[in-house]
């Protein structure tokens, strides 16, 4: 009746995977002393593994450049550890507790890349007093400083994002938009919906139409969404996608006929992972653009310094560099190391814990000159953060696909802050209220 | 040898009726809940209840819930993540409307509420049965969904369709730490977990099971078929809707409802099929493997690889450790297809009788 044979390479199998534990409990050794830890949250799997891979590799092999150029910030080196989150808030939950405590700084800042990821650590990252930073997504009323310490939705958010892409079309069409039809294509989740009310504000204001038409997830198939677009008639389609789902509605609106130069993506919707699979059918495609693509002299040196004759850097695929995700990852980096230059210029150079990290994200002053001194000039938008404002800037480019590159077609534009901000303010006061929060006095902060 | 019985005697029905009728398991059971509720949360970091313990417990009872349906009753359902939403959503939406609730009662009516769409759901159930009915039940999955999203009632008119779960109070003790978090959530499990051990030997549990084995001789035996499979419905949503409930407040803390997708609905079946269909202990075992398998391998992996120094990147030893989890799937399947909690029966067979094999 019972099976030995089967009993024992069960038993054996079990204690072969009990072996592996214990090999894996003996591996991890804490940070060193003089050494700044960062976690890394990475995604470079799954549906979103293309986008993370560009975006990882652009943040880390910054850290790398300057440690190689500099020796690290201050003196104090940077280190870090990679940990896959597939994009998922579950994972990503795991990753931050087990990458937390490998430092005592509990990882000094943390950038999920992941809306989910973000919403999920949201809590978690305040009680551990470590700064959350989310540049140009997650939660975004966040960038209400008062009722939200620890998160930072740094450069621009989805609501500043979209009105600044009305504020273009306003542009493009002199002025006025009365009576035009926009259509708002997005990805139903909670990063394609965040933008509808600021848009029907907008529409309000500027009297437009606005239809909005949800994609769900994945979004390959949307030849029922472009027959809508067709029949209305739209103007314009702002288009807020992510995934796979981007190269399949410029195919899509391809096959139906409409002009590709009438639709604006999100940035999660204008990088090369987007077009490039789409082929033919990108070509005009707009899109915003927090950080521009190319070899703009800091990557330039960048390429020279890691990826000479004995390669430091952490590409496979060196095409990448120099892409719209790459950079936008040079910029993620150029902000955490930004970040530890203010906290240690104020409490010293040495390692610096969350707290002192907030402090600096909170003190940040990234102008145009101070751009130029990091040979960053026009890579990414001048920005200063404060208690008030975690967002810092707010501006974007629009860029415009010509079948094998991005062009920019605008310069930086700013979004419509003073309809933005009060709905902002209001969502956070919400948010303050049903979890408790007693707002800071940004006039007492230093 | 250590699971000798001899001496011990019943002398009383409800002795010889009790739920763990050995001694050595009514020890071994004592034990191992005295290291759950006080050891642990004495011993372990905010890493083990975070990013273990909890999702452990949470998924485990989901999967009992699934187990009390696919595993008792026989029918297959793909809806389970549809139910943890309808219970998450509900628990917010009662801490939020109706603020003078005790939370733990809120948590139970959010799974009333889930039992109450699972009953809707289960309705087909009556008429067809085995794949058709799964698929049936996916229009739980993708119906609850696309509601949740639709109608912004739910979500308390949030932009973006993302909950985010109120403060956890006991009875007014505040549950705001991982470790007591871990306590409620344990709390909850092991009632219904117990709950659930009591019912399956139950004549409820026995009509179940009649049900799953043939259900014609189950009706000419006087067991009402609709009644029977429409109560394992009910009360495997409910316990699904009571893990949602944790999922969303203990675990996550905030939740959009895409999480709640048909890839949980299937990791959940999953669990009880590596774990064991129609054991609770299988649900347990079949959780804990889903949540610390992948976790094991991401750690393992890499540190093996670079032992070995073999200079893979990231994205490849993810899809290694993939691999690895997909192979042991297998590998437990094609030596136990009952499940790993057959394992444990089978060894716990031998030791009673040991040392003779038979």
């Amino acid at each position: 009746m019972f099976d030995t044979r089967k009993l024992r390479t069960v038993r054996t199998a079990l204690a072969g995977l009990i072996g592996l534990a214990a090999a894996a409990a003996a591996a991890p050794a804490l940070a060193q002393a003089n050494e700044q830890f960062i976690s890394i949250l990475s995604f470079r799997v799954g549906p979103y593994g293309p986008a993370g891979t560009g975006i990882f590799s652009g943040f880390i092999d910054y850290l790398t450049y300057v440690n190689q150029k500099e020796g690290g910030v201050g003196g104090v080196k940077l280190t870090w550890e990679e940990c896959e989150t597939e994009y998922q808030a579950a994972r990503g939950v795991e990753c931050y507790e087990r990458l937390k405590t490998k430092s005592p700084t509990k990882g000094t800042m943390i950038h999920p890349v992941s809306t989910p990821i973000t919403y999920a650590l949201l809590d978690k990252t305040a009680t551990d007093k470590v700064p959350l930073v989310q540049t140009g997504y997650g939660r975004t009323d966040t960038i209400d400083g008062r009722y939200f310490p620890w998160a930072f939705p740094l450069i621009t958010t989805y609501p500043m994002q979209a009105t600044a892409i009305v504020k273009y079309l306003a542009a493009k069409e002199k002025g006025n938009l009365r009576g035009k039809k926009i259509a708002f294509l997005y990805l139903d989740s909670a990063y394609g919906k965040e933008p509808i009310v600021y848009l029907q504000a907008e529409a309000k204001v500027n009297g437009f139409e606005l239809t909005t038409i949800p994609i769900t997830p994945p979004g390959t198939e949307q030849g029922a969404q472009w027959q809508q677009i067709r029949q209305n008639q739209a103007d314009y389609v702002i288009f807020w996608g992510f995934g796979v789902m981007n190269s399949a509605a410029m195919k899509a609106a391809q096959k139906i006929g409409y002009p590709r130069d009438k639709i604006i993506g999100s940035w999660w919707a204008g990088s090369e992972e987007d077009t490039v699979p789409a082929g033919d059918a990108a070509k005009g495609y707009m899109s915003a653009a927090m950080n521009v693509s190319g070899k703009t002299p800091l990557i330039a040196d960048m390429e020279k310094t890691l990826y000479g004759a004995s390669p430091t850097g952490s590409l496979q695929d060196r095409g990448k560099i120099g892409g719209i995700n790459y950079n936008r990852g040079v910029v993620i980096g150029l902000i955490t190391v930004e970040a530890l230059r203010v906290g240690q210029g104020k409490y010293g150079k040495k390692v610096l814990s969350g707290e002192e990290v907030r402090w600096a994200l909170e003190h940040l002053d990234m102008s145009e000159a101070r751009l130029k001194a990091l040979n960053a000039s026009g890579l990414m938008p001048a920005m200063k953060t404060s208690c008030l404002d975690h967002e810092g800037s707010g501006r974007i480019k629009i860029q415009q696909w010509d079948g094998s590159k991005w062009n920019l077609v605008s310069d930086w534009i700013d979004g419509n802050r003073a309809l933005v901000r009060p709905l902002l303010e209001q969502s956070a006061i919400e948010y303050g209220k049903s979890k408790g929060i007693t707002p800071r006095d940004c006039s007492k902060e230093q | 040898m250590l699971y000798r019985e001899a001496g011990q005697f019943k002398t009383s029905y409800a002795a010889d009726q009790q739920l763990l009728p050995i001694r050595q398991d009514r020890i071994a059971f004592l034990a191992l809940l005295a290291v759950a509720f006080v050891a642990f949360p004495l011993q372990l970091g905010d890493y083990w209840f975070t990013a273990l313990l909890i999702p452990i417990l949470v998924f485990s009872l989901a999967a009992i819930g699934l187990n009390i349906l696919t595993g008792y009753a026989g029918q297959l359902s793909l809806g389970s993540a549809a139910f943890m939403a309808v219970g998450a959503f509900s628990a917010y939406n009662f801490v939020l409307r109706v603020p003078w609730l005790p939370q733990v009662v809120s948590f139970l009516l959010a799974g009333v509420c889930a039992a109450l769409v699972g009953i809707a759901f289960g309705l087909p159930s009556v008429r067809i049965k085995g794949f058709y009915l799964a698929v049936a039940t996916l229009a739980a999955q993708f119906f609850v969904v696309w509601a949740l999203q639709k109608f912004p009632w739910f979500t308390n008119n949030s932009a973006s369709g993302v909950i985010s779960a109120q403060p956890v109070s006991f009875f007014g003790f505040a549950v705001n730490t991982p470790a007591r978090n871990y306590l409620f959530v344990l709390s909850v499990v092991t009632v219904l977990a117990l709950a659930a051990k009591n019912m399956a030997r139950s004549n409820t549990g026995r009509s179940w099971m009649a049900v799953r084995d043939m259900d014609v001789a189950a009706e000419v035996i006087g067991i009402p078929l609709m009644r029977t499979k429409l109560m394992a419905f009910a009360i495997s949503s409910f316990y699904c809707g009571v893990a949602g409930a944790l999922y969303a407040f203990c675990y996550i803390g905030t939740v959009e409802p895409e999480a709640f997708s048909l890839d949980m609905s299937f990791r959940i079946l999953f669990m009880i099929i590596v774990g064991g269909m129609g054991t609770i202990m299988g649900a347990f075992i079949g959780a804990t493997f889903f949540t610390v398998m992948p976790i094991l391998l991401s750690i393992v992996i890499p540190a093996i690889a670079g032992g070995l120094h073999l200079t893979f990147d990231k994205a490849s030893l993810t899809y290694l450790e993939y691999m690895i989890f997909g192979a042991l799937i297998i590998f437990f399947l094609i030596v136990e297809p009952h499940g790993l909690a057959r394992l444990w029966q089978i060894a716990k067979e031998k030791l009673r009788i040991w040392p003779f094999p038979h």
